[in-house]
């Protein structure tokens, strides 16, 4: 997973010099903040799409009990809003995840006997977005500490965040990060 | 003539290495006469070279003539602070602009991250002397003592260099400023932050027009950035200004007060087969330059210098690389922060030829009739007074040749960020860290 790891640390390197541009001599510059956020979305994206591509290769592996045709048979149809526009940008390896997807959706909802997670992949695959298992856990590169600011703690703030809605989670964990907001203090 | 002294073998990279942070120079800018060369550095001080006039003997004689030479040295900007945003400001002079002589004075504009100040650089050669009433200390004579009148006369002293600040355009920024531009009508420039650009009357300081504001309602929108502007060298209406997304929108003040809608937008779709993680950063465009006709721009990315034509707006017409040879190091020139760095660019005085800087003490030329680049070094330990300048190599492949430097090696700690073109003759000023280089061509020192 050579992309992944090259985002996850170009994220990491980001997250750095954003916190280390906050105590710089002379105050933040907007115009190496706004590129560093550019970076880091950039990458950030690549790293979203990769574990998209995870999980759904894991998901393969994790649904033993299921019969075999109803995994195959669901058409995919989520596929126009995966992020294929960011994935195809870096590599090709990424264009075949539409497909694969595509064969190993969950199983329809009325299903009874799933636990709990599998339940929670069909509801919240196509809208919300929001991804749970592994790439809902917060990436160990982030620091321990979160930034604190008190009034912006619930701000959403879009220079991080994709319009694309690509995994909340995550977005919120980087957006507590005070950059932007520091940005906005300006 | 070149015997020097001191033997080359005794190494002085000790101290030579040790390079106080405020005295890297942080802008270079030659006088419209070329007589006046002007450095500013980090610690915010201003050192203004002066020209030798040429000597009376015969030409081969002329050693010392021709040579820049200290004028006057002075503290132009002082560190601040911005109590409201308990932000400090940094002293760092950003640019360095002169005005068009009017009278025997010269005057400069010089700017740090808020601040614009006007100077005034005069001589006194001359002091009155034999008052009445004072004594050649100025005390008041005792009028017992004076029995006699004399007229004062004016006589010869020592040249005093006097600098004196003669404006202070403040709080007219809220974000950094990085470019200032005198206007040809020459009672106005303008000064141009990250999001907005004023225009300012040379007599005024209270205040200021706003000319260009990108700054959106909501800043969670912002995508991009101001990273230069300049107004045309003929006509006093038209200015252009550049954008980190690598777009430069020429803009023209008769159309409106307020030129956000510009009247022309210059840009190069993006090629898809380049695209990586750093593809906004390295197209941010750090400087751009009229081209003394007025008719052409050049301007620099991390990679390329550009020439575009006022009249085509959808392309350069002319791409120069730079150094090509760092597209795959992007990463790592990003983890040590060289991708930030901001390169500026210069003109000839014919506009023939084009400059910019690179790494390793390294600049680059590029002749626009023949397309040809090559590359030079600014650097002490080579280049020993009145020496041939020699063309440097940086390997990419191929057959590799003596004295070519292999792209690991380079020292992306010696940038070259800063320099000048003499307006008439050939004459480079080069910025090194905290070293200024003057490389003249003694070859065709008048530009055709």
């Amino acid at each position: 997973m050579n992309l992944n790891e090259e985002a996850k640390r170009i994220m990491a390197i980001s997250i750095s010099k954003l916190y280390s541009s906050r105590t710089q001599r002379g105050g933040l510059r907007l115009h190496r903040s706004l590129l560093l956020s550019l970076v880091m979305r950039s990458a950030r994206d690549i790293y979203h799409s990769v574990q998209v591509l995870n999980e759904t290769a894991e998901q393969q592996h994790t649904v033993p009990c299921e019969p075999q045709e109803t995994v195959i048979e669901e058409p995919m149809d989520t596929s126009t809003d995966q992020t294929v526009p960011d994935v195809s940008i870096e590599s090709t390896e990424t264009d075949p995840t539409t497909d694969e997807e595509a064969d190993i959706k969950p199983p329809k909802a009325e299903d009874g006997e799933w636990d709990k997670e599998n339940r929670d992949w069909a509801q919240c695959d196509r809208h919300s977005r929001k991804r749970r298992g592994k790439a809902a856990a917060e990436p160990e590169f982030l620091p321990s500490k979160k930034a604190r600011m008190d009034t912006e703690d619930d701000r959403r703030v879009g220079v991080l965040r994709s319009s694309n809605g690509n995994c909340c989670r995550s977005v919120e964990i980087l957006t507590q990060i005070s950059v932007p907001s520091a940005i906005e203090a300006f | 003539m070149g015997e020097d002294g001191e033997s080359p073998k005794i190494n002085h990279s000790f101290l030579r290495d040790y390079v106080t942070e405020a005295d890297v120079i942080s802008t270079v800018e030659f006088n419209q006469t070329g007589d006046l060369l002007a450095t500013g550095d980090k610690g915010g001080r201003v050192v203004i070279f002066q020209r030798e006039t040429q000597s009376k003997g015969e030409p081969e004689e002329l050693g010392e003539s021709g040579e820049y030479n200290v004028y006057s040295t002075f503290q132009s900007h002082e560190p601040d602070f911005d109590y409201l945003k308990s932000l400090e400001i940094e002293e760092k002079i950003n640019k360095i602009r002169w005005l068009p002589q009017q009278n025997a004075a010269h005057f400069l504009l010089s700017t740090n991250d808020k601040t614009i100040k006007l100077w005034k650089v005069s001589e006194r050669d001359k002091r009155p002397e034999g008052y009445n009433l004072k004594d050649e200390e100025g005390r008041v004579k005792d009028f017992s003592t004076v029995t006699s009148l004399q007229v004062p006369v004016l006589k010869p002293t020592d040249l005093m260099v006097e600098v004196r600040p003669r404006r202070v355009f403040s709080n007219g920024h809220t974000y950094h400023v990085n470019s200032i531009s005198v206007n040809s009508d020459g009672e106005t420039y303008l000064s141009a932050d990250d999001l907005r650009i004023n225009m300012w009357h040379l007599g005024i300081t209270d205040r200021s027009f706003n000319i260009v504001d990108i700054k959106p309602a909501n800043m969670e929108d912002l995508t991009e950035v101001i990273t230069a502007a300049e107004f045309h060298p003929k006509h006093c209406h038209l200015f252009v200004y550049s954008s980190s997304k690598g777009t430069l929108r020429l803009c023209d003040m008769r159309a409106s007060a307020l030129c956000d809608k510009h009247s022309k937008i210059f840009e190069e779709p993006e090629d898809p087969g380049n695209r990586s993680f750093f593809s906004e950063i390295i197209s941010s465009v750090s400087d751009v330059k009229f081209s003394h006709s007025g008719r052409y721009l050049l301007t620099r990315d991390y990679l390329t210098v550009k020439v575009w034509d006022l009249h085509m707006e959808k392309g350069p017409v002319e791409t120069y690389q730079v150094h090509e040879y760092l597209r795959s190091k992007l990463c790592s020139l990003y983890e040590n922060d060289c991708i930030f760095d901001k390169f500026e660019c210069v003109w000839n005085s014919t506009d023939s030829v084009i400059m910019t800087g690179a790494y390793n003490s390294f600049f680059r030329m590029f002749d626009r009739e023949t397309g040809r680049g090559v590359t030079l070094e600014a650097w002490r330990e080579s280049s020993k007074p009145r020496a041939v300048l020699r063309t440097r190599r940086v390997y990419t492949g191929g057959r590799r040749r003596r004295g070519d430097v292999g792209v690991d090696s380079l020292d992306f700690t010696k940038k070259i960020l800063h320099m000048a073109w003499h307006p008439a003759e050939n004459i480079i000023a080069i910025a090194a860290t905290n070293n200024l280089y003057i490389f003249q061509d003694r070859v065709n020192p008048e530009t055709q």
